[in-house]
């Protein structure tokens, strides 16, 4: 089982990318979100 | 969202099925043994990349033709989903390159061109940072990114024209290339799956873009009254 430790070291590191990436876009979007409804609430009803 | 949810947990399902082919139905490679792995995520993750700065090239010619601010999302979104492909690939290569070659990196034609593409989809993203400007910020992240594109071909090429320490290509690399049936068909399994998910991660920061759009119309109208 020679590499074995780099082979899950390399597959670790890419999906590890992936899902920070992924969770950076969860959690902007969530904060885009929270702004659009402060900013609704802000402006008068039409 | 019922959709999008469904969409994630479908390439999720298969992002999984894609590990398993590659850890227990792929053969073990002759000569390199175990780490040759690697390469059903390395390369499938890199044309993912190729595929995804292509979208990116096509969405700023558009933006340029039309000036549509769609477009302009669209070409943000695909340099950072392209650019997070394109760090994995740098990532993984020195890792598989290490055991194989006795060096991590050398700047050989495909290693040094990947690594210009990286440091280009940087720029572009910063460019961004620096432009206040909506409209302006959109073409002249567009111009520049038709001109990053450039080097997604010099990428693709560069181990056809030039040979350096980077292998030949063992798929599209004409006569004496090839890979084991088994192989090949966890590898293209691996480049759908891979397309899939990429697809999967356009969707979600496309929607980012678009929300931050409205946020800059819900300020332009509190800032009104």
């Amino acid at each position: 089982m020679k590499n074995l430790e780099s082979v899950f070291a390399a597959y670790i590191m890419g999906w590890g990318i992936f899902f920070v990436f992924f969770l950076s876009i969860v959690k902007r979007t969530s904060a885009l979100r929270s702004e659009i409804e402060r900013l609704k609430n802000s402006l008068p009803r039409q | 969202m019922a959709k999008r949810t469904l969409f994630g947990a479908v390439a999720t399902l298969l992002v999984i099925a894609a590990a398993y082919a590659n850890f227990f139905v792929a053969p073990t490679e002759r000569t390199m043994g175990l780490i040759q792995r690697i390469f059903y995520f390395h390369a499938a993750t890199a044309w993912a990349g190729e595929m995804v700065f292509f979208v990116c090239f096509v969405a700023n010619l558009l933006y340029i033709w039309k000036r549509r601010e769609q477009y302009d999302w669209l070409s943000v979104t695909c340099a950072e989903v392209g650019l997070a492909c394109i760090s994995i690939v740098l990532i993984t290569g020195p890792i598989w390159a290490h055991p194989v070659w006795g060096i991590w990196w050398t700047w050989d034609a495909r290693l040094t061109s990947t690594f210009v593409l990286w440091l280009l989809y940087v720029s572009y993203l910063l460019l961004r940072t620096l432009i206040e400007e909506p409209s302006r910020r959109a073409l002249l992240s567009a111009l520049f990114g038709v001109f990053a594109f450039l080097d997604v071909p010099l990428v693709f090429f560069s181990i056809r024209w030039w040979r350096t320490q980077h292998p030949a290509p063992v798929i599209m690399g004409g006569s004496g290339s090839g890979l084991d049936p088994t192989m090949s068909k966890v590898f293209f399994f691996n480049v759908f799956v891979m397309h899939l998910f990429v697809a999967f991660l356009i969707v979600e920061r496309y929607i980012l873009e678009k929300l931050r759009h409205d946020v800059d119309v819900l300020q332009r109208e509190a800032e009104a009254q």
